[in-house]
Protein backbone atom coordinates (compact mmCIF):
# COMPACT_ATOMS: atom_id res chain seq x y z
CA UNK A 1 0.00 0.00 0.00
CA UNK A 2 3.09 2.22 0.41
CA UNK A 3 6.14 1.77 -0.52
CA UNK A 4 9.72 3.98 -0.19
CA UNK A 5 12.46 2.81 -1.93
CA UNK A 6 16.01 4.51 -0.99
CA UNK A 7 13.78 7.70 -0.01
CA UNK A 8 16.13 11.05 1.26
CA UNK A 9 14.34 14.10 2.05
CA UNK A 10 16.99 17.57 3.17
CA UNK A 11 15.30 20.37 3.46
CA UNK A 12 16.79 23.85 2.41
CA UNK A 13 19.58 24.54 4.94
CA UNK A 14 21.39 20.97 5.04
CA UNK A 15 19.05 19.34 7.53
CA UNK A 16 19.06 16.04 6.14
CA UNK A 17 15.77 14.71 7.85
CA UNK A 18 16.03 11.71 6.37
CA UNK A 19 18.30 9.09 4.65
CA UNK A 20 17.74 6.39 2.47
CA UNK A 21 14.70 4.92 4.02
CA UNK A 22 13.06 1.57 2.54
CA UNK A 23 10.12 -0.02 3.60
CA UNK A 24 6.93 -1.50 2.60
CA UNK A 25 3.30 -1.49 4.44
CA UNK A 26 1.56 -3.68 3.13
CA UNK A 27 -2.70 -3.73 2.38
CA UNK A 28 -4.68 -3.78 5.69
CA UNK A 29 -1.23 -3.55 7.65
CA UNK A 30 -0.77 -1.71 10.87
CA UNK A 31 3.03 0.32 11.65
CA UNK A 32 4.00 2.31 14.15
CA UNK A 33 6.73 5.00 13.24
CA UNK A 34 9.00 5.64 16.33
CA UNK A 35 11.58 7.53 17.02
CA UNK A 36 13.26 10.47 19.33
CA UNK A 37 11.66 13.73 18.36
CA UNK A 38 13.79 14.99 15.09
CA UNK A 39 14.08 11.38 14.39
CA UNK A 40 12.04 11.96 10.65
CA UNK A 41 8.65 10.84 11.85
CA UNK A 42 6.86 13.48 10.63
CA UNK A 43 8.44 14.21 7.31
CA UNK A 44 8.05 10.69 6.80
CA UNK A 45 4.68 10.81 7.17
CA UNK A 46 4.58 14.55 5.18
CA UNK A 47 6.04 12.88 2.01
CA UNK A 48 3.40 10.55 2.17
CA UNK A 49 1.05 13.47 2.25
CA UNK A 50 2.55 15.65 -0.45
CA UNK A 51 3.09 18.18 1.98
CA UNK A 52 6.93 17.90 1.26
CA UNK A 53 8.48 16.41 -2.01
CA UNK A 54 11.13 13.81 -1.76
CA UNK A 55 14.76 14.71 -2.45
CA UNK A 56 16.31 11.02 -3.49
CA UNK A 57 14.43 8.19 -4.22
CA UNK A 58 10.74 7.30 -4.53
CA UNK A 59 7.75 6.57 -2.64
CA UNK A 60 4.70 4.29 -4.09
CA UNK A 61 1.36 4.52 -2.81
CA UNK A 62 -1.48 2.50 -4.27
CA UNK A 63 0.06 1.63 -6.98
CA UNK A 64 0.93 5.94 -7.75
CA UNK A 65 4.19 7.56 -7.76
CA UNK A 66 4.20 10.06 -6.07
CA UNK A 67 6.69 12.08 -7.49
CA UNK A 68 5.05 12.03 -10.85
CA UNK A 69 1.56 13.74 -9.68
CA UNK A 70 0.55 16.16 -11.23
CA UNK A 71 0.20 19.34 -8.81
CA UNK A 72 -3.66 18.94 -9.70
CA UNK A 73 -4.14 15.54 -8.73
CA UNK A 74 -2.89 16.03 -4.99
CA UNK A 75 -6.36 17.12 -3.47
CA UNK A 76 -8.31 13.91 -5.11
CA UNK A 77 -4.75 11.75 -3.66
CA UNK A 78 -5.03 13.36 -0.28
CA UNK A 79 -8.84 12.23 0.02
CA UNK A 80 -7.94 8.74 0.43
CA UNK A 81 -5.87 8.84 3.01
CA UNK A 82 -6.86 9.99 6.55
CA UNK A 83 -4.94 11.98 8.61
CA UNK A 84 -5.26 12.30 12.28
CA UNK A 85 -2.82 15.30 14.67
CA UNK A 86 -1.24 15.63 17.38
CA UNK A 87 -2.65 19.26 17.45
CA UNK A 88 -6.01 18.13 16.28
CA UNK A 89 -6.31 20.26 13.70
CA UNK A 90 -10.05 21.21 14.24
CA UNK A 91 -11.52 24.28 13.10
CA UNK A 92 -12.89 25.61 15.98
CA UNK A 93 -15.42 28.39 14.26
CA UNK A 94 -18.17 25.24 13.60
CA UNK A 95 -20.22 22.18 15.64
CA UNK A 96 -18.00 19.19 16.02
CA UNK A 97 -20.57 17.62 12.95
CA UNK A 98 -19.67 20.58 10.59
CA UNK A 99 -15.75 19.51 11.41
CA UNK A 100 -16.26 15.74 11.02
CA UNK A 101 -18.71 16.61 7.75
CA UNK A 102 -15.66 19.13 6.00
CA UNK A 103 -13.75 15.71 4.10
CA UNK A 104 -17.53 15.22 2.32
CA UNK A 105 -18.39 18.46 1.45
CA UNK A 106 -15.24 18.97 -0.24
CA UNK A 107 -16.27 15.70 -2.17
CA UNK A 108 -19.70 16.96 -2.60
CA UNK A 109 -21.26 14.12 -1.49
CA UNK A 110 -25.04 14.45 -1.23
CA UNK A 111 -26.28 16.11 2.00
CA UNK A 112 -28.44 13.14 3.81
CA UNK A 113 -25.94 10.87 2.58
CA UNK A 114 -22.95 12.91 4.59
CA UNK A 115 -25.15 13.68 7.35
CA UNK A 116 -25.46 9.21 7.70
CA UNK A 117 -21.62 9.20 7.47
CA UNK A 118 -20.96 11.73 9.87
CA UNK A 119 -23.27 10.13 12.96
CA UNK A 120 -21.80 6.59 11.89
CA UNK A 121 -18.14 7.89 12.24
CA UNK A 122 -19.13 10.16 15.41
CA UNK A 123 -20.87 7.29 16.83
CA UNK A 124 -17.66 5.02 16.02
CA UNK A 125 -15.51 7.51 18.29
CA UNK A 126 -18.25 8.06 20.52
CA UNK A 127 -19.23 11.47 20.54
CA UNK A 128 -22.63 11.25 19.03
CA UNK A 129 -24.22 13.20 21.58
CA UNK A 130 -21.98 15.83 21.50
CA UNK A 131 -22.28 16.60 17.53
CA UNK A 132 -24.08 20.04 18.13
CA UNK A 133 -20.86 21.30 20.21
CA UNK A 134 -18.11 23.74 19.68
CA UNK A 135 -14.75 21.71 19.89
CA UNK A 136 -13.43 24.47 21.82
CA UNK A 137 -15.69 23.12 24.87
CA UNK A 138 -14.62 19.54 24.46
CA UNK A 139 -11.33 17.52 26.65
CA UNK A 140 -8.00 17.06 24.54
CA UNK A 141 -9.02 13.47 24.24
CA UNK A 142 -12.57 14.20 22.62
CA UNK A 143 -10.64 16.82 20.30
CA UNK A 144 -8.65 13.59 19.25
CA UNK A 145 -11.75 11.67 18.60
CA UNK A 146 -13.27 14.08 16.33
CA UNK A 147 -10.02 14.27 14.27
CA UNK A 148 -10.04 10.61 13.78
CA UNK A 149 -13.70 10.51 13.08
CA UNK A 150 -12.62 13.06 10.61
CA UNK A 151 -9.75 11.47 8.93
CA UNK A 152 -12.15 8.42 8.27
CA UNK A 153 -15.77 9.54 7.70
CA UNK A 154 -14.54 9.52 3.94
CA UNK A 155 -13.92 5.62 4.83
CA UNK A 156 -9.83 6.11 3.25
CA UNK A 157 -7.62 3.22 2.32
CA UNK A 158 -4.81 4.40 4.27
CA UNK A 159 -4.87 6.21 7.80
CA UNK A 160 -1.99 7.86 8.71
CA UNK A 161 -1.43 9.63 12.46
CA UNK A 162 1.34 11.54 13.88
CA UNK A 163 1.25 11.61 17.62
CA UNK A 164 -2.42 11.04 18.03
CA UNK A 165 -1.68 10.74 21.82
CA UNK A 166 0.91 13.08 22.65
CA UNK A 167 -1.14 15.48 24.54
CA UNK A 168 -3.02 12.62 26.44
CA UNK A 169 -2.63 10.84 29.49
CA UNK A 170 -1.60 7.11 29.25
CA UNK A 171 -5.42 6.19 29.93
CA UNK A 172 -6.75 8.67 27.27
CA UNK A 173 -3.71 7.54 25.13
CA UNK A 174 -4.68 3.33 25.40
CA UNK A 175 -8.29 4.15 24.55
CA UNK A 176 -7.15 6.30 21.56
CA UNK A 177 -4.69 3.35 20.26
CA UNK A 178 -7.93 1.19 20.66
CA UNK A 179 -10.19 3.02 18.59
CA UNK A 180 -7.46 3.12 15.89
CA UNK A 181 -7.19 -0.12 15.56
CA UNK A 182 -10.29 -0.84 15.49
CA UNK A 183 -10.38 0.65 11.93
CA UNK A 184 -7.65 -1.45 11.13
CA UNK A 185 -9.33 -4.41 11.72
CA UNK A 186 -12.01 -3.15 9.09
CA UNK A 187 -9.54 -3.37 6.94
CA UNK A 188 -7.51 0.02 7.00
CA UNK A 189 -3.88 0.42 6.18
CA UNK A 190 -2.35 2.74 8.84
CA UNK A 191 0.76 3.89 10.01
CA UNK A 192 1.47 5.58 13.31
CA UNK A 193 3.48 8.03 14.20
CA UNK A 194 4.42 8.36 18.16
CA UNK A 195 7.34 7.92 20.54
CA UNK A 196 5.40 6.78 23.05
CA UNK A 197 6.96 2.99 23.80
CA UNK A 198 5.48 1.67 26.76
CA UNK A 199 1.86 2.00 24.65
CA UNK A 200 2.68 0.56 20.84
CA UNK A 201 5.28 -2.07 22.26
CA UNK A 202 2.19 -3.73 24.20
CA UNK A 203 -0.06 -3.56 21.20
CA UNK A 204 1.12 -6.33 18.73
CA UNK A 205 1.78 -4.53 15.38
CA UNK A 206 5.16 -3.91 13.61
CA UNK A 207 7.61 -1.39 14.78
CA UNK A 208 9.52 1.21 12.09
CA UNK A 209 12.45 2.84 14.08
CA UNK A 210 13.96 5.77 12.94
CA UNK A 211 17.23 7.70 14.37
CA UNK A 212 18.47 10.11 12.98
CA UNK A 213 16.79 9.76 9.66
CA UNK A 214 17.81 6.27 9.07
CA UNK A 215 15.43 3.31 9.62
CA UNK A 216 17.44 1.64 12.22
CA UNK A 217 14.74 -0.90 13.05
CA UNK A 218 11.64 -3.40 11.67
CA UNK A 219 10.30 -5.56 13.29
CA UNK A 220 6.99 -7.76 14.21
CA UNK A 221 7.48 -9.02 17.16
CA UNK A 222 4.84 -11.67 17.83
CA UNK A 223 3.34 -10.99 21.59
CA UNK A 224 4.54 -13.86 23.75
CA UNK A 225 1.61 -14.24 26.22
CA UNK A 226 2.78 -11.70 29.05
CA UNK A 227 6.34 -10.21 27.71
CA UNK A 228 6.67 -7.30 27.17
CA UNK A 229 8.23 -5.98 24.02
CA UNK A 230 10.03 -3.21 25.25
CA UNK A 231 13.06 -3.97 26.12
CA UNK A 232 13.85 -5.18 22.59
CA UNK A 233 12.83 -2.06 21.11
CA UNK A 234 15.00 0.36 23.49
CA UNK A 235 17.49 -1.77 22.39
CA UNK A 236 17.98 -0.57 19.02
CA UNK A 237 20.08 3.20 18.95
CA UNK A 238 16.99 5.45 18.03
CA UNK A 239 14.46 4.42 20.61
CA UNK A 240 13.06 6.83 23.20
CA UNK A 241 15.87 6.48 26.54
CA UNK B 1 -8.29 -4.73 1.22
CA UNK B 2 -11.63 -4.04 -0.47
CA UNK B 3 -12.75 -7.78 -0.29
CA UNK B 4 -12.31 -6.83 3.66
CA UNK B 5 -14.51 -3.22 3.48
CA UNK B 6 -17.17 -4.18 1.10
CA UNK B 7 -17.97 -0.67 0.94
CA UNK B 8 -14.73 0.59 1.14
CA UNK B 9 -14.00 4.42 -0.04
CA UNK B 10 -15.60 6.67 -2.58
CA UNK B 11 -14.61 4.39 -5.61
CA UNK B 12 -17.85 2.53 -5.41
CA UNK B 13 -20.05 5.24 -5.20
CA UNK B 14 -21.61 5.89 -8.57
CA UNK B 15 -21.82 9.37 -9.38
CA UNK B 16 -23.97 10.10 -12.38
CA UNK B 17 -23.19 13.49 -14.48
CA UNK B 18 -25.92 14.70 -13.19
CA UNK B 19 -25.95 13.97 -9.58
CA UNK B 20 -22.09 15.69 -9.77
CA UNK B 21 -23.83 18.70 -11.31
CA UNK B 22 -26.43 19.14 -8.87
CA UNK B 23 -23.93 18.56 -5.85
CA UNK B 24 -21.66 21.46 -7.80
CA UNK B 25 -24.75 23.51 -7.53
CA UNK B 26 -25.47 22.59 -3.75
CA UNK B 27 -22.07 23.39 -2.68
CA UNK B 28 -22.05 26.58 -4.60
CA UNK B 29 -25.17 27.44 -3.29
CA UNK B 30 -24.44 26.70 0.36
CA UNK B 31 -20.68 28.67 -0.11
CA UNK B 32 -23.20 31.84 -1.83
CA UNK B 33 -24.99 31.80 1.17
CA UNK B 34 -22.41 31.10 3.61
CA UNK B 35 -20.17 34.32 2.32
CA UNK B 36 -23.08 36.34 2.80
CA UNK B 37 -23.90 35.09 6.21
CA UNK B 38 -20.19 36.14 7.29
CA UNK B 39 -20.44 39.49 5.40
CA UNK B 40 -23.84 40.53 7.94
CA UNK B 41 -21.99 38.31 10.74
CA UNK B 42 -19.46 41.17 10.63
CA UNK B 43 -21.48 44.38 9.65
CA UNK B 44 -19.21 46.96 10.76
CA UNK B 45 -15.93 45.88 8.32
CA UNK B 46 -18.39 44.74 5.65
CA UNK B 47 -20.23 47.99 5.66
CA UNK B 48 -16.44 49.72 5.56
CA UNK B 49 -15.39 47.76 2.48
CA UNK B 50 -18.92 48.38 0.78
CA UNK B 51 -19.21 52.00 1.31
CA UNK B 52 -15.47 52.60 0.22
CA UNK B 53 -16.68 50.57 -3.57
CA UNK B 54 -20.01 52.44 -3.34
CA UNK B 55 -18.75 55.44 -3.35
CA UNK B 56 -16.03 55.15 -5.42
CA UNK B 57 -19.01 54.06 -8.17
CA UNK B 58 -20.77 56.68 -7.51
CA UNK B 59 -18.40 58.95 -8.74
CA UNK B 60 -18.42 57.62 -12.24
CA UNK B 61 -22.29 56.65 -12.11
CA UNK B 62 -23.05 60.51 -11.27
CA UNK B 63 -20.89 61.64 -13.54
CA UNK B 64 -23.05 59.28 -16.02
CA UNK B 65 -25.47 60.38 -15.47
CA UNK B 66 -25.15 64.22 -15.28
CA UNK B 67 -23.93 63.65 -19.21
CA UNK B 68 -27.00 62.04 -20.02
CA UNK B 69 -29.29 64.45 -18.84
CA UNK B 70 -27.05 67.17 -20.36
CA UNK B 71 -27.04 65.21 -23.49
CA UNK B 72 -31.14 65.25 -23.49
CA UNK B 73 -31.03 69.35 -22.21
CA UNK B 74 -28.80 69.62 -25.30
CA UNK B 75 -31.27 68.25 -27.57
CA UNK B 76 -33.65 70.25 -26.37
CA UNK B 77 -31.57 73.12 -26.71
CA UNK B 78 -31.02 72.62 -30.07
CA UNK B 79 -34.79 71.91 -30.80
CA UNK B 80 -35.52 75.18 -29.65
CA UNK B 81 -32.32 77.22 -30.98
CA UNK B 82 -34.23 79.32 -33.71
CA UNK B 83 -32.59 80.98 -37.04
CA UNK B 84 -33.59 84.55 -37.51
CA UNK B 85 -33.89 85.53 -41.26
CA UNK B 86 -33.68 89.52 -41.90
CA UNK B 87 -35.60 90.49 -44.79
CA UNK B 88 -34.54 93.00 -47.32
CA UNK B 89 -36.88 97.13 -46.71
CA UNK B 90 -37.52 96.20 -50.27
CA UNK B 91 -39.33 92.85 -49.54
CA UNK B 92 -42.98 93.37 -49.35
CA UNK B 93 -45.19 92.32 -46.55
CA UNK B 94 -47.05 89.53 -48.62
CA UNK B 95 -43.58 88.43 -50.39
CA UNK B 96 -42.67 87.86 -46.84
CA UNK B 97 -45.56 85.75 -45.59
CA UNK B 98 -45.41 83.88 -48.50
CA UNK B 99 -41.83 83.38 -48.09
CA UNK B 100 -42.80 82.28 -44.56
CA UNK B 101 -45.22 79.77 -45.95
CA UNK B 102 -42.69 78.59 -48.54
CA UNK B 103 -40.18 77.88 -45.92
CA UNK B 104 -42.62 76.23 -43.27
CA UNK B 105 -43.54 73.49 -45.69
CA UNK B 106 -40.33 72.38 -45.75
CA UNK B 107 -39.26 69.04 -43.80
CA UNK B 108 -36.26 70.07 -41.96
CA UNK B 109 -38.57 73.38 -40.45
CA UNK B 110 -40.63 72.73 -37.81
CA UNK B 111 -42.57 76.29 -36.83
CA UNK B 112 -42.22 79.71 -38.36
CA UNK B 113 -43.46 83.22 -38.07
CA UNK B 114 -43.65 86.36 -39.80
CA UNK B 115 -42.90 89.31 -38.03
CA UNK B 116 -43.67 92.54 -39.58
CA UNK B 117 -41.35 95.48 -39.09
CA UNK B 118 -44.47 97.42 -37.57
CA UNK B 119 -45.03 93.95 -35.20
CA UNK B 120 -41.12 93.98 -34.41
CA UNK B 121 -41.66 97.78 -33.43
CA UNK B 122 -44.81 97.30 -31.40
CA UNK B 123 -43.10 93.78 -28.97
CA UNK B 124 -40.04 96.24 -28.96
CA UNK B 125 -41.78 98.63 -27.11
CA UNK B 126 -43.96 96.37 -25.56
CA UNK B 127 -40.83 94.43 -23.67
CA UNK B 128 -37.71 95.81 -23.82
CA UNK B 129 -38.72 99.11 -21.93
CA UNK B 130 -37.36 101.53 -24.66
CA UNK B 131 -40.75 102.89 -26.40
CA UNK B 132 -40.05 106.12 -26.16
CA UNK B 133 -37.09 105.50 -28.06
CA UNK B 134 -38.42 104.36 -31.07
CA UNK B 135 -41.03 107.00 -30.92
CA UNK B 136 -38.22 109.27 -30.99
CA UNK B 137 -36.74 107.80 -34.36
CA UNK B 138 -38.76 109.46 -38.05
CA UNK B 139 -39.01 105.85 -39.23
CA UNK B 140 -38.88 102.24 -38.16
CA UNK B 141 -35.66 100.95 -38.43
CA UNK B 142 -36.34 97.48 -37.36
CA UNK B 143 -36.72 95.49 -40.40
CA UNK B 144 -39.01 92.19 -40.94
CA UNK B 145 -37.91 89.24 -39.81
CA UNK B 146 -38.71 85.49 -40.34
CA UNK B 147 -38.46 83.28 -37.06
CA UNK B 148 -37.83 79.87 -37.62
CA UNK B 149 -37.51 76.30 -35.26
CA UNK B 150 -34.95 74.20 -37.27
CA UNK B 151 -36.11 70.39 -36.73
CA UNK B 152 -32.98 68.05 -34.75
CA UNK B 153 -30.53 70.28 -35.75
CA UNK B 154 -26.70 69.94 -35.53
CA UNK B 155 -23.51 71.70 -36.16
CA UNK B 156 -23.21 70.07 -39.72
CA UNK B 157 -26.50 70.74 -40.67
CA UNK B 158 -27.56 73.95 -38.84
CA UNK B 159 -24.43 75.44 -40.96
CA UNK B 160 -25.75 74.04 -44.29
CA UNK B 161 -29.10 75.06 -43.87
CA UNK B 162 -28.14 78.97 -42.68
CA UNK B 163 -25.70 78.93 -45.77
CA UNK B 164 -28.92 77.92 -47.74
CA UNK B 165 -31.35 80.50 -46.03
CA UNK B 166 -28.90 83.06 -46.40
CA UNK B 167 -29.01 82.98 -49.83
CA UNK B 168 -32.65 83.34 -50.33
CA UNK B 169 -33.90 86.28 -52.45
CA UNK B 170 -35.31 89.19 -50.05
CA UNK B 171 -32.85 87.81 -46.81
CA UNK B 172 -30.56 90.34 -46.06
CA UNK B 173 -28.77 87.81 -42.99
CA UNK B 174 -29.80 85.00 -41.24
CA UNK B 175 -28.42 84.38 -37.83
CA UNK B 176 -28.22 81.40 -35.90
CA UNK B 177 -26.49 80.87 -32.63
CA UNK B 178 -23.99 77.80 -33.88
CA UNK B 179 -21.44 78.72 -31.92
CA UNK B 180 -23.41 78.06 -28.78
CA UNK B 181 -24.12 74.65 -29.51
CA UNK B 182 -20.85 73.88 -31.04
CA UNK B 183 -19.20 74.76 -27.56
CA UNK B 184 -21.68 72.99 -25.90
CA UNK B 185 -20.90 69.45 -27.90
CA UNK B 186 -17.77 69.48 -27.79
CA UNK B 187 -17.77 70.09 -24.44
CA UNK B 188 -20.29 66.85 -24.03
CA UNK B 189 -17.84 64.74 -25.84
CA UNK B 190 -14.73 66.63 -22.97
CA UNK B 191 -17.22 64.85 -20.47
CA UNK B 192 -17.49 62.01 -21.64
CA UNK B 193 -13.85 60.99 -22.24
CA UNK B 194 -13.27 62.35 -18.90
CA UNK B 195 -15.79 59.98 -17.33
CA UNK B 196 -14.48 57.04 -19.09
CA UNK B 197 -11.47 57.88 -17.75
CA UNK B 198 -12.70 58.08 -14.24
CA UNK B 199 -14.59 55.02 -14.86
CA UNK B 200 -11.35 53.04 -15.30
CA UNK B 201 -9.67 54.77 -12.60
CA UNK B 202 -12.31 53.53 -10.52
CA UNK B 203 -12.72 50.13 -11.28
CA UNK B 204 -9.36 49.78 -10.84
CA UNK B 205 -9.34 51.15 -7.27
CA UNK B 206 -12.48 48.63 -6.64
CA UNK B 207 -10.21 46.00 -7.47
CA UNK B 208 -7.79 47.04 -5.14
CA UNK B 209 -10.07 47.37 -2.10
CA UNK B 210 -11.68 44.18 -2.87
CA UNK B 211 -8.20 43.05 -3.44
CA UNK B 212 -6.76 43.78 -0.38
CA UNK B 213 -9.94 42.88 1.71
CA UNK B 214 -9.80 39.10 0.12
CA UNK B 215 -6.46 39.21 1.04
CA UNK B 216 -6.90 40.43 4.87
CA UNK B 217 -9.88 37.47 4.98
CA UNK B 218 -7.21 34.92 3.70
CA UNK B 219 -4.86 35.82 5.78
CA UNK B 220 -7.81 35.61 8.30
CA UNK B 221 -8.71 31.60 7.71
CA UNK B 222 -5.05 30.22 6.86
CA UNK B 223 -5.64 27.82 9.57
CA UNK B 224 -9.49 26.60 7.85
CA UNK B 225 -7.05 26.78 4.21
CA UNK B 226 -4.51 24.81 5.29
CA UNK B 227 -7.03 22.43 7.07
CA UNK B 228 -9.26 22.00 3.40
CA UNK B 229 -6.19 21.01 1.45
CA UNK B 230 -5.26 18.85 3.94
CA UNK B 231 -8.26 17.07 3.79
CA UNK B 232 -8.47 17.27 -0.40
CA UNK B 233 -9.97 20.70 -0.88
CA UNK B 234 -9.46 21.50 -4.05
CA UNK B 235 -7.48 25.02 -5.03
CA UNK B 236 -11.08 26.29 -6.60
CA UNK B 237 -12.60 24.67 -3.49
CA UNK B 238 -10.52 26.69 -1.26
CA UNK B 239 -10.91 29.50 -3.71
CA UNK B 240 -14.67 29.40 -3.98
CA UNK B 241 -15.86 31.63 -0.89
CA UNK B 242 -13.57 33.99 -1.34
CA UNK B 243 -14.84 34.19 -4.37
CA UNK B 244 -18.44 34.98 -3.57
CA UNK B 245 -17.53 37.50 -0.86
CA UNK B 246 -15.84 39.38 -3.53
CA UNK B 247 -19.12 39.21 -5.74
CA UNK B 248 -21.13 40.20 -2.89
CA UNK B 249 -18.52 42.80 -1.84
CA UNK B 250 -19.21 44.03 -5.17
CA UNK B 251 -22.77 44.02 -5.59
CA UNK B 252 -23.08 45.53 -2.25
CA UNK B 253 -21.08 48.61 -3.39
CA UNK B 254 -23.11 48.50 -6.70
CA UNK B 255 -26.43 48.67 -4.79
CA UNK B 256 -24.90 51.52 -2.38
CA UNK B 257 -24.04 53.54 -5.22
CA UNK B 258 -27.60 53.70 -7.07
CA UNK B 259 -29.26 53.97 -3.73
CA UNK B 260 -26.89 57.39 -2.82
CA UNK B 261 -27.40 58.43 -6.89
CA UNK B 262 -31.23 58.50 -5.71
CA UNK B 263 -30.72 60.08 -2.96
CA UNK B 264 -28.94 62.86 -4.72
CA UNK B 265 -31.27 63.38 -7.32
CA UNK B 266 -34.09 63.65 -5.44
CA UNK B 267 -32.60 66.27 -3.21
CA UNK B 268 -31.38 67.98 -6.19
CA UNK B 269 -34.32 67.21 -8.37
CA UNK B 270 -36.38 70.17 -6.49
CA UNK B 271 -34.48 72.95 -7.82
CA UNK B 272 -33.27 71.86 -10.82
CA UNK B 273 -36.52 71.14 -12.42
CA UNK B 274 -37.42 74.91 -11.12
CA UNK B 275 -33.88 75.80 -12.79
CA UNK B 276 -34.83 74.21 -16.46
CA UNK B 277 -38.65 75.70 -15.84
CA UNK B 278 -37.17 79.24 -16.03
CA UNK B 279 -35.28 78.13 -19.36
CA UNK B 280 -38.98 77.39 -20.39
CA UNK B 281 -37.44 73.82 -20.72
CA UNK B 282 -39.71 70.98 -20.62
CA UNK B 283 -37.44 68.17 -19.43
CA UNK B 284 -36.96 67.12 -16.07
CA UNK B 285 -33.93 65.22 -14.81
CA UNK B 286 -33.93 61.83 -14.89
CA UNK B 287 -31.59 59.51 -12.27
CA UNK B 288 -30.74 56.29 -13.17
CA UNK B 289 -32.75 54.29 -15.04
CA UNK B 290 -33.28 50.51 -15.01
CA UNK B 291 -30.97 49.03 -17.69
CA UNK B 292 -28.05 51.18 -16.76
CA UNK B 293 -29.01 50.56 -13.07
CA UNK B 294 -28.74 46.49 -13.45
CA UNK B 295 -25.70 46.90 -16.00
CA UNK B 296 -24.15 49.28 -12.77
CA UNK B 297 -24.99 46.07 -10.53
CA UNK B 298 -23.87 44.22 -12.97
CA UNK B 299 -20.38 45.48 -13.60
CA UNK B 300 -19.61 46.15 -9.81
CA UNK B 301 -20.57 42.52 -8.82
CA UNK B 302 -17.85 41.55 -11.73
CA UNK B 303 -15.33 43.68 -10.64
CA UNK B 304 -15.44 42.38 -7.39
CA UNK B 305 -15.74 38.93 -8.39
CA UNK B 306 -12.41 40.08 -10.01
CA UNK B 307 -10.33 41.63 -7.00
CA UNK B 308 -11.06 38.48 -5.47
CA UNK B 309 -9.96 36.47 -8.16
CA UNK B 310 -6.76 38.40 -8.25
CA UNK B 311 -6.18 38.25 -4.99
CA UNK B 312 -7.20 34.32 -4.45
CA UNK B 313 -4.29 33.85 -7.56
CA UNK B 314 -2.05 35.74 -5.88
CA UNK B 315 -2.43 34.63 -1.76
CA UNK B 316 -3.72 31.33 -1.93
CA UNK B 317 -1.32 29.21 -3.53
CA UNK B 318 1.10 30.82 -0.83
CA UNK B 319 -0.60 28.77 1.96
CA UNK B 320 0.59 25.07 2.09
CA UNK B 321 0.14 22.74 4.96
CA UNK B 322 3.45 22.46 6.45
Amino acid sequence: MIKFDNVSKRYPGGHQALSQVSFELGDGEMAFLTGRSGAGKSTLLKLVMLMEKTSQGEIVVNGKNLARMPRDQIPFYRRRIGVVFQDHQLLFDRTVFDNVALPLQIEGYPKHEADRRVRAALDKVGLLKKEKMNPMALSGGEQQRIGIARAVVNRPQILLADEPTGNLDPDLAAEIMTLLEQFNQVGVSMLIASHDLSLITRLSHRILTLHNGQLVNDATYPVPPGASRRAEVERSPGSAP
Amino acid sequence: MSKRMPESGARQRQQTSMGRLKSLWQSHRAVALQSIRKLIGEPAASAMTIAVIGIALLLPTTLFVAMNNLQILSEGVSESSRITLYLADSFSEAEGRNLSEQLLARPDISTGAYISSAQAAEEFREYSGLGDVLSELDENPLPAVIVLSPQDIDEASGAALLAELNALAGVESAQLDLAWIARLQRFLDLAQRMSAALMLVLALAVLFVVGNTIRLAIEGRRAEIVVVKLVGGTDSYVARPFLYTGFWYGLGGGLLAWLLLSLIMLALSGPLDALLALYDNQHSVHGLSLLPGLILLAGSALLGWLGAWISVRQHLSAIEPR
